[in-house]
């Protein structure tokens, strides 16, 4: 398989803060990659670093084998967290004055059609909705026909209606043979949308893989769920890892049946329990910890 | 390359033009200033009369020569005779008398004011007045509104090139935009050259525009050639273009932008010329103003407008303006930095 990005020792050093410790990974063409990790892991940084827009303090960035340049900037759609387009310009002006930096062009009208702007495409871009914003930024990040798209937390801040349109349409880039490199803290998301994720803490991946081969690997069990107010007795007879989170318990078992006769016990009804498999959720959680980050 | 500067340039004119609020501040603000200054200044308001006298000072001798005591004349000493005789032409002194045998006096037959001065002279009961020799020098008068408009133009390209650039790049910088686009095949170069050829354009359309609009109100006075004139005007407008692009290089908070700003344009409003001649100013503060962009545009504008200056006579100013045009470009693209932080 062919490596579309690969990343080799990254660092990234601020005063005071080592923002990137030593990352490297590789990233197959044609999959949806996804960076992992809690605020403040260093994602944004190590992502804005592969882009070029921010300098690394040391570590290279290849390109279909080749150091990332000129082609790179030529074939790479960047969709960026925070950013801004010109004022005063309409939907079709901002598209059309990016896709005029780029010798390569997609087809305008079907990049306006995918992304669901043709009754937007006269309205100044300063007048959209957070969505309609963000379905722009994307569309600008595809006017070079681009091999290789970057979406930096491209669904925060959006109604849930918002975001199922916008995987539809990341999946749609996927299935013309776009790479596509996501970073998210939404674990739903990424899981729906990625083939292999990295997960980040403090400036390292912890962890890397498919998202079904990482939670296979972690887990052989499934999760009881039952809410707290149900549960009367004293869990700490119970073998298996128990976790209070959001007024539930969470109990990880690989033997239900056992799991259940205990509980049994200790519950006053089990009608509002929930048997789940784990979730990308479960490992994130697991690798990053519960406690706030700035 | 040019695909690219032509895109950002033409994105960049959208945005001004659209943004009226701006456009009409560049409009109406020097075209306002213009009539406001033509209707201050526009009536004979100065009421005292000037006299040249060619001579050095310790030589000149009341008793000899009583028109010198006479009241309401301003007396003033001057050395360089054609100099004395050019402002005669402009209406700027009233008489330039030389005392001696014979004695000599030069005045301007369309001057009102030269005409009472002359009589005042004639009348001098000292018989080493009379006999003098005459002549007349003809030339219509430099009115206030005619030095002044130099000034006026040059200011508002002034704050239009700095304000404009400057402030813009530092929005685009704050809010993002700069990082979008160091993000695509876009070079630094590529995104300066777009951006003064965008504001120049507007600069030289409206200060054009400003220029005829006056010309034809208040039939505002050119000696010279209109060519160079909008030669001053472009290269001053590229050198004040620079500087703004030098200023915003590195700063990224727009409070912080506007106080530098006005670090630069106030001294230059000051000291470069807009609303009085630094003539008779110390040596300190002439070299001072040379060092401004603005200085150099307002001098040769004027000599072009006011005394018919070539484009010979203004090139050392040209080449000023040039030289620093590179030092602020040069320094600019080397400290330009893309992002906030």
């Amino acid at each position: 398989m062919e490596i579309a990005l690969e990343a080799r020792h990254l660092v990234k050093h601020y005063p005071g803060v080592l923002a990137v410790d030593d990352v490297s990974f590789q990233v197959e063409a044609g999959i949806c990659f996804g960076l992992l990790g809690p605020n403040g892991a260093g994602k944004t940084t190590t992502v804005e670093i592969i882009e070029g827009v921010t300098p690394a303090t040391s570590g290279e960035v290849y390109y279909f084998g080749k150091p990332a340049g000129n082609r790179f900037r030529e074939e790479a759609g960047i969709q960026f967290q925070n950013t801004a387009l010109q004022d005063y310009l309409t939907v079709r002006e901002s598209l059309e004055m990016f896709q005029s930096l780029y010798n390569r062009r997609a087809d305008l009208e079907h990049i306006i059609r995918e992304c669901s702007l043709e009754d937007l495409q006269d309205r100044d871009n300063r007048k959209l909705s957070g969505g309609q914003r963000q379905r722009l930024f994307l569309a600008v990040a595809l006017v070079n026909k681009p091999r290789l798209v970057f979406l930096d937390e491209p669904t925060t801040g959006l109604d849930p209606q918002a975001r199922r349109n916008f995987w539809d349409l990341v999946n749609r880039i996927r299935s013309d043979g776009t790479t596509v490199i996501l970073t998210t803290h939404y674990m739903d998301e990424a899981q729906i949308l990625c083939d292999e994720i990295a997960i980040m803490d403090f400036g390292k991946i912890i962890t890397q893989g498919s998202p079904a081969e990482l939670l296979r690997q972690r887990y052989q069990s499934v999760i009881i769920e039952i809410p707290l107010e149900d549960v009367s007795g004293d869990l700490d007879s119970i073998e298996h890892r128990v976790l209070e989170t959001q007024g539930l318990i969470e109990i990880s078992t690989d033997d239900v049946n056992t799991s259940l006769e205990v509980l049994a016990t200790h519950v006053s009804g089990l009608n509002r329990m929930k048997i789940r498999q784990p979730n990308l959720e479960d490992l994130f959680l697991d690798l990053t910890g519960h406690s706030l980050r700035a | 390359m040019l695909k690219r500067i032509y895109a950002i340039f033409r994105a960049r004119n959208l945005e001004f033009v659209r943004d009226r609020s701006s456009m009409s501040w560049n409009l109406v603000l020097p075209v306002a200033l213009m009539f406001g200054l033509s209707f201050i200044f526009g009536g004979e308001g100065r009421t005292q009369y000037t006299v040249g006298v060619l001579q050095s000072a310790e030589e000149l001798d009341t008793e000899q020569h009583p028109f010198l005591e006479t009241r309401f004349i301003r007396f003033v000493v001057v050395n360089d005779e054609a100099e004395a005789v050019r402002k005669i032409a402009r209406h700027q002194i009233d008489l330039l008398v030389q005392f001696g045998t014979p004695g000599r006096y030069w005045i301007n037959p369309d001057s009102s004011k030269g005409y009472f001065v002359e009589f005042a002279l004639l009348q001098s009961d000292q018989p080493a007045d009379h006999g003098m020799q005459k002549s007349q020098i003809t030339g219509d008068a430099v009115r206030y509104v005619d030095w002044v408009l130099p000034g006026i133009l040059g200011m508002n390209m002034m704050f239009s090139c700095l304000f404009g650039v400057g402030y813009v790049v530092v929005r685009y910088r704050k809010n993002g935009f700069l990082k979008r686009l160091r993000a695509t095949p876009l070079r630094p170069i590529e995104f300066v050259i777009a951006q003064v050829a965008s504001r120049l354009m507007l600069i030289m359309l409206i200060t054009s525009f400003v220029y005829i609009g006056t010309k034809y109100f208040l039939g505002t006075r050119m000696d010279g050639s209109y060519l160079a004139l909008f030669l001053v005007a472009l290269i001053g407008a590229i050198a004040l273009l620079s500087m703004g692009l030098l200023v915003a290089a590195r700063v990224t908070s727009e409070e912080l932008a506007g106080g530098l700003l006005n670090l630069v344009t106030w001294p230059m409003m000051l000291l470069s010329g807009v609303w009085f001649s630094l003539e008779g100013a110390d040596t300190w503060v002439r070299n001072v103003a040379n060092v401004f962009p603005l200085t150099h545009v307002l001098e040769s504008a004027r000599a072009i407008m006011l005394d018919g200056a070539t484009l010979v006579d203004v090139a050392p100013a040209l080449l000023s303006l040039l030289l620093m045009s590179v030092v602020f470009l040069g320094l600019g693209a080397a400290m330009f930095r893309w992002r906030a932080s």
